[in-house]
């Protein structure tokens, strides 16, 4: 291959020092394959160290500059157009020279523009502060939402900077938050103490090809919204000889309305890495990552803290709690790209190019991160196999209806009276959750159900029960758990209108339908405005609809509809406002 | 993955049983038929990036439609290439580019406008792509007015021919643009003036110099052009090459995709040394020709 060339452009030393340091203590491995579509790829052990160097860059001087990104593409021997191609994705990189300060992102969607972020953003900008209006930031429970990101120094989000307690709520079976009340989060001992490793030991004992059986057994279905079988993954997975093989927790968490993973992870690390390293263990992956949005700082920061003392305790590593199986974790940080919560996107965005999704088939369970079989899974997920490790599948089937086995965390917020984390039994109704958090705010108009992927419930369908299968039925989706619930005071078009802008600033722009529908459904939205939707709109809409779910390559362009056909559906557009 | 054994399966299209190799590609098992699915994003000598998915065709059992470029057969499939539903899908994309890009120049998607029935007058003021024409060269313009995101070029510059990497996809969504590292000038780019980016380019967003100005002094004259086969004679390689004149007068120079030494792609030399050739009207200033 050709030597690469790239412009006079040069680093200053700060960002020489970055990117030195990078490379010269790497995180524990060192491989990466391209692979693309072609399959037709070049080797380059480095280049999965460009979105960290990328971080690197952009926190020492608030941007990346010229010259510091042809220091880190030479170094990690990139082209240089690559990189700037990688760095222009994300929405945390700043390309030109910003003035001074840091830079406050505060959340505009929905809830958070209900809530008080628009007069938020004015006391700021008043105060002289840059703002960057930001989609959700998974901190939705305490609105108005922001995260504030800086040059020099660590980032800061919410649960940093202000001291109220983590806001979540069990009802009669506390499962996945068992821990969260008297945990210390970051303390091993606490961890073991309530329990902690037990269900590892039992994995060991086991087996791989039993613990298989019993994720089987029990049910269990993906938590980060398409519900496929957990067992049935880990299986094909583990039926692969080619090494290596790899175990993914995807906790990008950006889907409007959502904050569970985030909550995990800020509460209760240990939990998400015994789990992945059971994966591991009982299906012959020897590396596992731990993709998280770039704005969960505090997240972050926990878990790196519960994987040095796992490394530590040899709970990682080498020998693992005496086996001969060895398992190692590593973190990368997202940088502001909702669609990199999509798996494929995903490998792509740590393999460091852009989070454009692949095309399935091939499945990642066959070729997945680096081109290997991989399991991905929500940390949600990851959480049950400890409930089914720990109390048996029978005990894990009590909860829950045949279908929907277990419980389910429900992310509630908007004008609800205690908006927070919630575990429930699959089965519940939206009228009782409602009601467990104290009732709605106001009087109720409808319900976002599932994040902005997902459909508005009008109140008269409060008694559909939260399950898998009744919501299908119901031509509803559970999607990630999102519960948002909005008043007779709140404007739906106003709603429907930031939706659609969400999936136009959030589309990766790979395929036409998308790239192009997304912005065509906004601005027939916005033409809507307050009038009634006439005729040609609707059929317009419904149209582009139609070849967004059709044609679209992955899940976002296939659902960025979805909201505004329930509405246009619930008859919510019927009316002019007057 | 392991690798697939070379047996025969049988699909349907439209009705019509077809055998094909494993590994064959729903819109190669259509052509081997007779049966014409319409491309944008495909070409021959390039990796599938099934991006535009003006392909996309009816698969019985699929929910989604599925891009005939990429997607493989697979025994027993029920494929419709032109069911109502595929004409609706096609119809919109074809909607969406025409209402974003200026495809004038693309005689192919102006057949497709046409026979999908793609109606853009529905559309109350789209957002466009607006780019300015990039000049900065005397061998090639980029028109990014033109461009619909079909990635031909950045894989020709890329690891599909030239390995040189100069231009890539950059930003995201709407504002994605096929950019070199922070939209240097080409000339100071890692370019090295093939013009392997141009021969790919389905709508004429990247054009020759010499096209451009004679489009722009209104003296562009299709009846008044040919196109002649020849050898280039800078190496001993012997890569074929389609000059295209008017009034003999060359204006591009190209090589068949089906070429089996090219597969339409060649150098700086044997792409513009041509300007050599005939007495320059301008000199080529800033890309180097020695190497
Ligand atoms: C646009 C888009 C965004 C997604 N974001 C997430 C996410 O943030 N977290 C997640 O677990 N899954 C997300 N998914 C789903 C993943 O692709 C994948 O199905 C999931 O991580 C599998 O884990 P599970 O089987 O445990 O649910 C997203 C999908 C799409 C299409
Ligand atoms: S559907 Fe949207 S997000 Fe997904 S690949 Fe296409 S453009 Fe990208
Ligand atoms: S410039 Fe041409 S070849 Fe390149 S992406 Fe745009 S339309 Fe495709
Ligand atoms: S030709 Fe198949 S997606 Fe473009």
């Amino acid at each position: 291959m050709s030597d690469l060339k790239y412009t006079d452009a040069t680093p200053d030393s700060d960002e020489r020092e970055a990117v030195d340091y990078l490379v010269s203590d790497p995180p524990v491995r060192r491989e990466s394959e391209r692979w693309v579509i072609s399959g037709l790829g070049r080797t380059r052990d480095t280049r999965h160290l460009l979105l960290p160097g990328l971080h690197q860059l952009q926190n020492v001087k608030g941007w990346i500059s010229p010259g510091g990104l042809n220091y880190l593409a030479e170094t990690l021997q990139i082209p240089a157009a690559e990189a700037y191609g990688v760095a222009s994705f994300y929405d945390l990189f700043q390309l030109e020279e910003p003035e001074d300060g840091p830079l406050h992102h505060v959340c505009v969607d929905p809830v958070c523009a209900n809530r008080g972020s628009g007069s938020y953003i004015e006391e700021l900008r008043s105060e002289g502060h840059r703002v960057h209006e930001s989609p959700c930031l998974g901190q939705c429970e305490r609105p108005p939402a922001s995260f504030v990101q800086m040059t020099g120094a660590e980032n800061q989000d919410l649960t940093s900077t202000t001291s109220v307690d983590p806001q979540f709520f069990s009802g009669a079976t506390s499962r996945l938050l068992r821990r969260f009340r008297t945990n210390a989060p970051t303390r091993l001992e606490s961890y073991k103490e309530q329990g902690g490793y037990e269900a590892l030991k039992s994995a060991i004992e086991l087996g791989g090809t039993r613990v298989i059986e019993m994720l089987l057994d029990s049910g269990l279905t993906g938590r980060g919204g398409a519900a496929f079988p957990t067992g049935v993954k880990w299986q094909s997975v583990a039926n692969h000889q080619s090494a290596p093989k790899y175990v993914v927790a995807n906790a990008d968490e950006s889907e409007p309305g959502t904050f569970k993973d985030r909550m995990i992870l800020e509460n209760d690390p240990f939990a998400l890495i015994e789990a992945m390293t059971i994966a591991g263990i009982s299906t012959g992956c020897e590396k596992g990552w731990i993709y998280i949005r770039g704005e969960y700082t505090t997240a972050a920061d926990r878990l790196a803290r519960a994987i040095a003392q796992a490394y530590s305790a040899q709970l990682l590593g080498e020998a693992i709690a005496g086996s001969s199986a060895s398992f190692d974790l590593e973190i990368r940080q997202g940088a502001g790209a909702y669609i990199c919560g999509e798996e494929t996107s995903l490998f792509n965005s740590i393999e460091g190019f852009r989070g454009e999704p692949r095309s399935k088939p091939p499945y990642p369970t066959d070729i997945g991160l680096f081109g290997q079989p991989t399991i991905v899974n929500n940390p949600e997920t990851f959480l049950n196999v400890l409930e089914i490790l720990n109390y048996g599948v029978d005990h894990y089937r009590s909860a829950g209806t045949p279908d929907s086995p277990g419980t389910k965390l429900f992310c509630l917020s908007g004008d609800i009276a205690r908006p927070g984390l919630y575990e429930a039994d699959f089965g519940i109704t939206l009228r009782e959750l409602l009601s467990n958090a104290g009732g709605v705010d106001g009087v109720l108009q409808t319900v976002l159900l599932g994040g902005a992927a997902g459909c508005f419930v009008s109140p008269q369908q409060l008694d559909v029960p939260l399950t898998f299968e009744d919501t299908k039925s119901h031509d509803l989706t559970l999607g990630s758990g999102a519960v948002m619930v909005f008043s007779t005071e709140v404007s739906v078009r106003d709603v429907l209108s930031r939706l659609a802008q969400f999936f136009r600033d959030e589309s990766c722009g790979q395929c036409v339908p998308c790239r192009i529908g997304t912005v065509r459904q906004h601005e027939v939205l916005l033409q809507i405005g307050d009038s009634k939707a006439d005729v040609e709109n609707v059929a317009l809409l419904e149209d582009i609809a139609t070849v967004m779910t059709d044609a679209s390559i992955c899940g976002l362009g296939q659902t960025a509809a979805s909201a505004v056909r329930s509405a246009l559906t619930l008859g919510l557009l019927d009316e002019s406002r007057p | 993955m392991s690798e697939l054994q070379p047996t025969e399966i049988a699909i349907s299209i439209n009705g019509t049983t077809v055998s094909v190799d494993a590994g064959t590609t729903i819109l190669e098992a259509a052509r081997s038929a007779g049966v014409e699915i319409p491309t944008l994003c495909w070409a021959s000598n390039l990796t599938p990036v099934n991006a535009c998915r003006l392909c996309v065709v009816e698969m019985e059992g699929s929910r989604n439609l599925v891009p005939a470029c990429s997607r493989e057969c697979e025994q027993g499939s029920i494929i419709h290439t032109e069911s109502e539903r595929v004409a609706l899908n096609r119809k919109m994309i074809l909607e969406f580019l025409d209402t974003t890009n200026d495809l004038s120049e693309s005689t192919e998607l102006q057949e497709f406008i046409v026979r999908y029935e793609a109606d853009s007058s529905r559309y109350t003021e789209p957002s466009q792509m607006k780019d300015a024409t990039k000049i900065e060269d005397d061998l090639f313009v980029r028109a990014y007015d033109r461009c619909v995101l079909c990635y031909k070029c950045v894989e020709a510059c890329g690891d599909d021919a030239q390995f040189t990497f100069a231009i890539s996809m950059a930003g995201r969504g709407f504002d994605t643009r096929v950019s070199t590292e922070f939209d240097t000038p080409l000339p100071e780019s890692a370019c090295v003036y093939c013009g392997n980016c141009v021969g790919v380019c389905p709508t004429n967003a990247l054009q020759f110099k010499k096209e451009f100005d004679l489009r722009q002094a209104a003296q562009w004259e299709p009846e008044r052009q040919k196109t002649t086969e020849t050898i280039c004679s800078y190496c001993g390689v012997g890569c074929t090459l389609e000059l295209h004149t008017q009034d003999n007068e060359i204006y591009k120079v190209t090589s068949p995709a089906d070429h089996s030494v090219t597969a339409g792609h060649l150098c700086v030399k044997g792409r513009f040394g041509w300007q050599y050739v005939q007495p320059p009207t301008r000199r080529p200033s800033s890309p180097d020709m020695s190497s």
